[in-house]
């Protein structure tokens, strides 16, 4: 890549938090190696929107589950805060197997204040957003 | 303590670009990243994101750290923590006597960050430089400018879970070696080192022949995948290549910027040669991106679109395999 071509795309979806830009390596007229600010690449963009997307998929998914009275404010919340099973567990300091079976809403609805006031830590929210789950 | 932040495409070789900087040494990051045999492919087949398997062109998470600190001849400590309170107070131990300090980190609890890059992704690193008050001075080697965190959010970033789990992870230069370091010797075992990670691994997926492996994946990923899961599974290919701080095309043109100031050096013609070869591999590598967001862009599910891209993907790993093969012979 040449520096002169070094795409400047000016992406929105950077709320311009990266100033003049991040560093990508071009060459220069010499053929030598330089460093060019790079504003975005529209490339980039694109794989970046669609990440965001599949999150706000299975975000609308796991409302809808929760709202049809299959799965638990857990799972909806889960999905919201761009984390997995695993991680959750890793949160909470429990088995994998232990959150999956919190997402069954008559487990969930047998929780112990504490666990819940757990979750409601992990998921930076308040114990009463999962107890009274309505139009999030 | 005399700060003077450098910014660097990626975070783990700009967090070394820095701390050597600091304590006097100034190497490029190129330099950096070449020495810590950096460059690198795999293919994930076992472990999934989001359901499909990931990619990743450069060496495990700490490797460029480790390996280009000790060809330089640095002496280095690396600590993990049972307590958030026993991590937090050994940083500002350190602090108080201007060491700056290496965390590994998770991008998600970074406020500095823009949203859209806030997912949980654990293998970020930082120097802290100070602290004041509540705050800590934070040079996130991407960026262009230095950032300011609050006590609370860095301890969250460096107790993160999932994987790789940070543990309050942080770094620092013990001691510097007496000497001015040997570099044309630290080049040559960092380009043998490569060499042999990338050409010799027992698995199909691992090193430079995982690219031509990966090809066949993705043209039976129509078959393999829903529409869906196939398009994200190659958009998450063209994140870990450009989007990472990867320098463009997944880290070729950085290791070719090493090879063009290697061959300066060591007086090799050869080098820049193969420098040059490489810039073009890396063209190749964006132009697959560009082809990749095209058909992302225009949820293009046709057969005919994976196939297409699988045979590029194809061509670029032979490329691969043959640059590496003409890297082995040069004599150094």
């Amino acid at each position: 890549m040449k520096k002169e071509d070094v795409p400047q795309d000016d992406e929105k979806i950077y709320e311009n938090k990266f100033g003049p830009g991040l560093i990508k390596y071009a060459i220069d007229d010499k053929g030598e190696y330089t460093t060019v600010q790079s504003m975005g690449w529209e490339p980039e963009a694109i794989a970046l929107k669609q990440a965001l997307e599949e999150v706000d998929f299975k975000v609308t998914f796991a409302l809808k589950e929760v709202r049809e009275g299959r799965k638990s404010p857990i799972f909806y919340y889960m999905e919201k805060k761009l984390l997995d099973v695993g991680i959750l567990a890793g949160y909470m300091n429990m088995w994998k197997w232990q959150v999956k079976r919190h997402f069954k809403p008559n487990v969930f609805n047998k929780l112990s204040d504490e666990i819940l006031s757990k979750y409601a830590r992990v998921f930076n929210i308040e114990v009463d957003d999962l107890t009274n789950f309505k139009q999030q | 303590m005399d700060i003077n932040h450098i910014q660097s495409a990626h975070c783990e070789s700009g967090v070394i670009v820095n701390m050597l900087a600091y304590n006097g040494l100034k190497l490029s990051e190129p330099m950096v990243f070449g020495i810590g045999s950096g460059i690198f492919f795999i293919y994930l087949p076992f472990i999934e994101v989001n359901g499909v398997p990931v990619s990743n062109f450069r060496i495990w998470p700490g490797g460029i750290f480790s390996r280009s600190m000790k060809l330089i001849g640095a002496k280095v400590k690396t600590q993990k923590f049972r307590s958030v309170q026993k991590s937090m107070d050994v940083l500002d131990e350190l602090l108080s006597k201007k060491i700056p300090v290496g965390v590994m980190c998770s991008v998600y609890y970074l406020p500095y960050l823009p949203d859209a890059y806030r997912f949980h992704f654990n293998a970020h690193n930082i120097v802290i430089w100070a602290k004041e008050g509540d705050e800590y001075i934070v040079g996130d080697p991407t960026l262009s400018e230095m950032k300011r965190i609050h006590k609370d959010d860095l301890a969250k970033a460096r107790w993160a879970k999932g994987f790789p789990e940070p543990a309050g992870k942080l770094y620092y230069v013990e001691k510097m070696p007496e000497d001015t370091p040997e570099l044309k010797d630290a080049i040559r075992r960092g380009i043998k080192r490569t060499l042999f990670l990338i050409k010799s691994a027992p698995l199909p997926f691992i090193g430079v022949k995982g690219i031509c492996y990966l090809a066949k994946k993705i043209e039976k990923y129509p078959e393999k995948y829903s529409e869906r899961k196939a398009l994200l599974a190659l958009g998450n290919l063209i994140r870990m290549q450009e989007e990472i701080g990867t320098g463009g095309g997944g880290f070729r043109f950085m290791y070719a910027a090493f090879l063009k100031e290697a061959s300066h050096l060591l007086n090799n013609e050869e080098l820049a040669k193969l420098s040059q070869e490489l810039t073009g591999i890396g063209d190749r590598w964006r132009d697959f991106a560009y082809r990749v967001a095209k058909i992302i862009k225009n949820r293009g599910s046709a057969q005919d679109n994976y196939q297409s891209i699988a045979r590029y993907l194809e061509e670029i790993g032979q490329s691969e395999i043959a640059f590496f093969k003409k890297l082995g012979k040069v004599k150094l």
